[in-house]
């Protein structure tokens, strides 16, 4: 089924007042033959929760993905701070990547080699920050996200729940203006997922991130601001304003 | 909710005046609906009639509100009863927004329109819920809870819906 979209796809909602920090206008994205992205927008403003909800197969991982310019698109702007994703060379996408995004992902994103500390201070390290230093800040983003006691084990060794607290902080020790979450929760039971998300939210309230959380659950949804649906690789707020 | 079993569950730790009853109940189990008075005293004039409390003490004055209640053998066993009775599951067939979808479709309005912004109604709500649940202690997250899991199951009724649209007009229309 296709539903048509009218104009108010074309709505950004950001927030009045505040400058959007990452905006997307007329995204498209083919695999081949089948369309991923057709017409998509977006935005997200500093310190937003956005939620970026829809079908399986309806797109929200590949928007995910040209927001955070890992994916290019073939049509349309993905613009972050005024600049222009797809007009940066390489080696700065990627330096954008590692210092201002963060990510976290369903499941398969910890070093299995590396202690679950090795793996947070990961990349800071890679940023330039010597071991002592880094390992200090990891050490205080695993007490924030309630998992202090895997610190010495390596990925293997803990639970779900534990080892995506631990992509958390990963993700969050960078203290990174976009994080970029995708289906956070979706390996998770109720009470794991929910503490999850709890922690993520706090922390990126804490620092000001904005966070796109790609979730087809409502329940997670419920911990944005604002939520976006995307259908056959259309996107479309649908938040509505309290009651005043 | 049985208010007169809450009421007789409550009067097992002691006797209570009218008053207390109801505050101890809006405590914990009002919400966002504390009770009227009128509500509290027919129920304890029911209950005093079927003999599940007794009136223990009248402080001098007169008016309702000076009687203190005391829970009888027949009232406890009433309340141990109503425990061990699993609810009747609500069986969910009646539903005004299949109502509003089907009547959309055969009447030639926006059932997706009408869908969407169900959607996003139900949406604030659970961002409202989950704000206090997560500001709330753990009493607040099992109410909270309770209720953002009925919510969701209607999202994802509406979201099938959606999907099955064209289906469902085909067979509306037909
Ligand atoms: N790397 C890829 N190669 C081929 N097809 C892809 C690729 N990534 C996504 N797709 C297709 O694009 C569509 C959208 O996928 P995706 O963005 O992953 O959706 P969602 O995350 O909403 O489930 C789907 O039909 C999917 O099969
Ligand atoms: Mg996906």
């Amino acid at each position: 089924m296709s539903v048509a979209r009218d104009a108010q796809a074309a709505d950004d909602g950001a927030r009045p007042g505040r400058r959007p920090l990452l905006t997307a206008t007329g995204l498209r994205k083919t695999y081949g033959t089948t369309p991923a992205l057709d017409e998509a927008d977006f935005s997200i403003s500093p310190g937003e929760v956005v939620a970026v909800m829809g079908p399986s197969g309806s797109g929200k991982s590949t928007l995910l993905h040209c927001l955070a310019g890992i994916v290019r698109p073939d049509a349309g702007v993905v613009r972050y701070r005024d600049r222009e994703l797809s007009a940066m060379p390489d080696a700065e996408r990627s330096r954008l990547r590692r210092d201002e995004f963060g990510f976290v992902f369903q499941f398969g994103q910890l070093v299995p080699e590396l202690t679950c500390l090795e793996n947070v201070a990961l990349p800071l390290r890679l940023g330039g920050v010597r071991r002592k230093e880094a390992e200090r800040r990891a050490t205080e983003w695993l007490e924030r996200l309630e998992v202090a006691e895997v610190t010495r084990q390596r990925p293997g060794e803990v639970s779900g729940g534990q080892g995506q607290r631990v992509a958390v902080a990963r993700a969050l020790v960078t203290e990174p203006r976009v994080v970029f979450a995708d289906e956070p929760t979706g390996a998770l039971d109720s009470l794991n997922g929910e503490r999850v998300m709890r922690l993520l939210t706090s922390a990126a309230r804490d620092t000001g991130a904005a966070v796109v959380l790609v979730t087809h659950e409502a329940r997670v949804a419920a911990y944005s601001d604002r939520e976006v649906v995307v259908r056959d690789g259309r996107s479309r707020d649908l938040t509505r304003e309290p009651a005043a | 909710m049985s208010i007169g079993h809450t009421f007789l569950g409550l009067l097992e730790s002691g006797p209570r005046h009218g008053y207390d009853l109801k505050r101890a109940f809006d405590e914990r189990f009002g919400q966002d609906r504390p009770l009227a008075y009128g509500q509290v005293y027919s129920t304890l004039a029911r209950l005093l009639k079927n003999g599940l409390v007794v009136v223990e003490g009248i402080e001098p004055g007169g008016g309702p509100e000076r009687k203190r209640y005391a829970v009888t053998d027949a009232g406890v066993t009433d309340v141990e009863d109503w425990l061990a009775r699993p609810e009747r599951p609500e069986p969910y067939l009646h539903s005004t927004l299949y109502t509003k979808v089907v009547l959309a479709l055969l009447t030639g309005r926006s059932a997706a329109d009408l869908l969407d912004s169900q959607r996003s109604e139900h949406l604030r709500l659970m961002r409202e819920l989950t704000r206090r649940k997560t500001d709330g202690d753990l009493a607040d997250q099992l109410v909270c809870d309770h209720a953002l899991f009925h919510l969701e199951a209607d999202l994802r009724w509406l979201e099938l819906t959606a999907a099955r649209l064209d289906d469902l007009a085909k067979e509306v229309r037909s």
